[in-house]
C-alpha cells in the first residue's frame, strides 16, 4: 500500500474513537482503521482538482430563492398528544427523570 | 397473474368499479409476501443455506392494521365516500421511516427496541391518500450501503430477480418488495442513489425527486444536506401518482420548498417532439480503485449498459426528441470523493444523538460512569458501516483537517452542480431537458462479492451520487437484461423539480417497449406462486 494509505495512524484512530464515544473490540479496530485510509486515498483525488478561490462551498445543492422558502409555523406552544410514549422509550425514566450513572466532572484549569 | 401483480391504475379502475375490493388487494400482497418473503429480518439471525431462497424484503409485517385500513376504505366506498387517490393500493415502507406503534429500527440494534410515537410527513401523506401500510422492509443499517447487508436484521433482503444476489440499496427492501408484488408501491430514501440503484437492480422505477420536494420530516436522518424522500414503483404512471401524494411543502420541513406541485399524471403522455435529450461521456466511463496499489483508473461502463443507453436514445430520436451528444460533466468522477467527506460529516453529526439515554438500545454491561455507558451503548448498538461513518465524519471535519477536507469537498460540491446547471441551462449551450446515463457500473452483484470493502460499495453509486450533490431529480427505470438474466438499469437526470418531464420521458420509453420480449418476462421465484 502507498504510504498515504497510513495517514490514520493507531494514535489518530485511537483519538477519534475517543471523541466519537465508542467502545471498539480489537478486530472491529483494524478493520475500521484499514477502511478509513483506504476511503482517505479516494478522498485524495479531490486534491487534483485546482479550485480557484472564489468558487465557493455548496452547503446544499438546490438554490433557495426568497419565494421558495416554506412559510415558518407560528411560534406557538404545542403540546404533543402523548408525551408518554416518548419518555416510555427511555431505557430508565423515574419520576419525570432520565435516570444516568455517575456523570464524570472535569475541573477546567 | 394476481392481484398484487396488477399496476396502481389498475386496481384503483377496479376498486372504483366494484369489481374488487380494498381488503381483496390487501390479502393478495400479505399472501405474496407469505409465499415468497420467508422469514423477516431479525438481530442476531444465524446464516443458513435458506436465506439465498427467498426474498427477505420485511423487518415488520403489519397485517393487522392492513386489513383494518383496507376494510375502512371499503366502508367509505359503500358509503360513497371520498377515498382518496391512492385508495387500497399496497405500500411499503423503508423502515427509516418513523411510523407510530410501529418499530422503527433504521436496521440497527440501537433502535431495534424503539417503537416510534410519531409518524413521518411522507407516511401520513400516503395514509391520506388511503394507501394501505402492508410494512416496514430493510435496508442498510442506517442506510449505509448499497446491497442491504450491512442491516443488523438478517437475512438481509435478496434480489427477486436471483436470490443469489442482492437487491442493491440501500432501500433493497423497498426495491425487492415492489418487484416481487409485495407491495405495489414503496417509500425510500436516496442519499447517493440509494432509491435508484436498487430500483435498477431490481428491474422496478425509481424515483430521486429534487431535494426539498419532499419532506424529511420522521426520517431518520443520514446525510441531512443530500436525502431525498422517493418512490418505488413498477411503472412511471404508478410513481406518478406516488408522487402527487408525497410531494409538496411541509411545515415541519423548513427545507421543503415552496414551488407548485404540478398533477404528474398530467403529463405523462404528451408529445417529446423539441425534447432535448444529452447523452455524456462522463456517465459512460467508470473509475475503480485497484484493491492492491489503491490507484484509481477508469474504464467504459460493461457494453450492455452502454448498449442498454443508446438503444433508449434510439427509441427517444424515434419519438421526436433530440440526442445531444459529448454533454460535459467533468465533476463526475469527484461524485464519490466529495461524498466521503460531506455525508460522514452530516452522519457523524446526526449519529451523535443516540447515546442509550433517551431512546433505543443501552448496554446490559456495567458501567462506571457515564462516558462509559456512552462508549459500550454506541459500540455494542452500532454495526461496522455505522461506526466508519462516524469516524470519517470527525476526521475531515476536525478544525486541523477541515480546510483540507470538508471546505475542500463543499467547493468540489459547487463545481457539480455546476455541471448540471450548464448542462440545463435552458439559455446555454446545451439547453437539456433531460441527461441519458446508466444507472450504475454493474447489475445486481453476488451476496457477499463487494460487502466489507467499503470503498468499492460507495463506487457502486458513482454514477447516482452527483445529483444528490447538485440536489436534483433523477429516476431509474428498466431496460432490459444482462446475458445472465438480471434487470439492467437506465437514469434520467433532470433540472430542479423537472421530475414530472422525467416521469413523462420514463412513461413514453416504457410505451415505446411494452411489447419487447424482455417485458413479459417476471422473476423465477414469481413461477411458484
Amino acid at each position: 500500500m502507498p504510504e498515504r494509505t497510513e495517514e490514520i495512524t493507531p494514535e489518530v484512530f485511537n483519538h477519534l474513537v475517543e471523541l466519537a464515544a465508542l467502545a471498539l473490540n480489537e478486530k472491529e479496530a483494524e478493520y475500521l482503521r484499514s477502511e478509513l485510509n483506504k476511503q482517505l486515498s479516494a478522498v485524495h483525488e479531490l486534491e487534483a482538482i485546482e479550485l480557484d478561490e472564489n468558487i465557493p462551498p455548496a452547503s446544499h445543492g438546490v438554490p433557495y430563492p426568497a419565494d421558495h422558502k416554506p412559510t415558518l409555523r407560528a411560534d406557538v406552544w404545542r403540546p404533543f398528544h402523548q408525551t408518554a410514549d416518548i419518555t416510555a422509550q427511555a431505557p430508565q425514566f423515574e419520576d419525570g427523570y432520565l435516570i444516568v450513572p455517575e456523570i464524570p466532572h472535569t475541573t477546567l484549569e | 397473474m394476481h392481484l398484487c401483480d396488477l399496476s396502481v391504475l389498475e386496481l384503483s379502475r377496479m376498486l372504483r368499479a366494484g369489481e374488487v375490493s380494498a381488503l381483496e388487494i390487501t390479502e393478495s400482497c400479505l399472501r405474496r409476501i407469505e409465499v415468497v418473503d420467508g422469514i423477516p429480518g431479525r438481530l442476531d439471525h444465524v446464516e443458513s443455506e435458506q436465506d439465498n431462497t427467498r426474498v427477505h424484503a420485511f423487518i415488520t409485517v403489519t397485517p393487522d392494521s392492513a386489513r383494518k385500513q383496507a376494510s375502512e376504505i371499503d366502508l367509505k366506498l359503500a358509503a360513497g365516500e371520498d377515498v382518496g387517490p391512492l385508495a387500497g393500493i399496497p405500500f411499503s415502507v423503508k423502515d427509516v421511516f418513523c411510523v407510530e406503534n410501529t418499530p422503527s429500527t433504521a436496521a440497527s440494534r440501537i433502535l431495534a427496541n424503539f417503537t416510534s410515537p410519531y409518524t413521518a410527513a411522507t407516511v401520513q401523506r400516503m395514509l391520506a391518500a388511503g394507501a394501505v401500510m402492508v410494512g416496514k422492509v430493510n435496508l442498510d443499517e442506517f442506510t449505509f450501503g448499497s446491497s442491504n447487508e450491512s442491516s443488523a436484521f438478517q437475512p438481509s433482503p435478496r434480489n427477486p430477480w436471483n436470490t443469489a444476489h442482492v437487491p442493491g440499496g440501500s432501500s433493497g427492501g423497498s426495491a425487492a418488495s415492489v418487484a416481487a408484488g409485495e407491495a405495489h408501491l414503496s417509500l425510500g430514501t436516496d442519499t447517493a442513489g440509494s432509491i435508484r440503484q436498487p430500483a435498477a437492480f431490481c428491474g422496478v422505477v425509481g424515483m430521486k425527486p429534487t431535494y426539498g420536494r419532499v419532506s424529511r420530516y420522521g426520517l431518520i436522518a443520514f446525510g441531512s444536506s443530500l436525502d431525498c424522500p422517493g418512490p418505488v414503483a413498477r411503472s412511471a404512471a404508478d410513481a406518478a401518482l406516488m408522487m402527487n401524494a408525497i410531494a409538496g411543502e411541509d411545515s415541519k420541513d423548513a427545507t421543503t420548498a415552496r414551488v407548485l406541485v404540478p398533477d404528474y399524471t398530467q403529463s405523462l403522455d404528451r408529445d417529446l417532439r423539441g425534447m432535448r435529450i444529452g447523452l455524456s461521456p462522463d456517465f459512460l466511463q467508470i473509475t475503480y480503485p485497484d484493491p492492491d496499489s489503491g490507484d484509481y483508473s477508469q474504464q467504459p461502463v460493461p457494453e450492455e449498459m452502454q448498449r442498454a443507453v443508446m438503444e433508449a436514445a434510439e427509441i427517444y430520436r424515434d419519438l421526436g426528441a433530440e440526442i445531444i451528444e459529448n454533454v460535459p460533466m467533468p465533476n463526475t468522477k469527484y461524485g464519490i470523493p466529495a461524498y466521503f467527506v460531506i455525508s460522514r460529516v452530516e452522519a457523524a453529526s446526526n449519529l451523535h444523538r443516540f447515546d442509550g439515554v433517551k431512546y433505543g438500545y443501552r448496554t446490559k454491561n456495567p458501567v462506571r460512569d457515564l462516558k462509559e455507558l456512552y462508549q459500550r451503548s454506541r459500540g455494542e448498538g452500532f454495526g461496522l458501516q455505522p461506526k466508519l461513518r462516524i469516524l470519517m465524519g470527525m476526521y475531515v471535519s476536525a478544525a486541523q483537517y477541515s480546510e483540507q477536507y470538508y471546505q475542500r469537498a463543499l467547493r468540489v460540491r459547487t463545481l457539480i452542480r455546476h455541471d448540471y446547471d450548464q448542462a440545463f441551462d435552458p439559455n446555454g449551450k446545451y439547453r437539456l431537458n433531460a441527461l441519458l446515463t446508466p444507472t450504475t457500473p454493474t447489475t445486481a452483484f453476488p451476496v457477499k462479492d463487494v460487502f466489507g470493502d467499503s470503498v468499492m460499495m460507495q463506487y457502486a453509486d458513482q454514477l447516482t451520487v452527483t445529483a444528490n450533490h447538485a440536489g436534483t431529480p433523477g429516476i431509474s427505470f428498466p431496460s432490459g437484461f444482462d446475458p445472465v438474466g438480471l434487470p439492467i438499469g437506465i437514469q434520467l437526470l433532470g433540472a430542479d423539480f423537472s421530475e414530472d418531464l422525467l416521469l413523462q420521458l420514463t412513461h413514453a420509453y416504457e410505451q415505446a417497449t411494452a411489447d419487447a420480449e424482455w417485458r413479459k418476462r417476471r422473476p423465477p421465484l414469481l413461477e411458484e406462486v
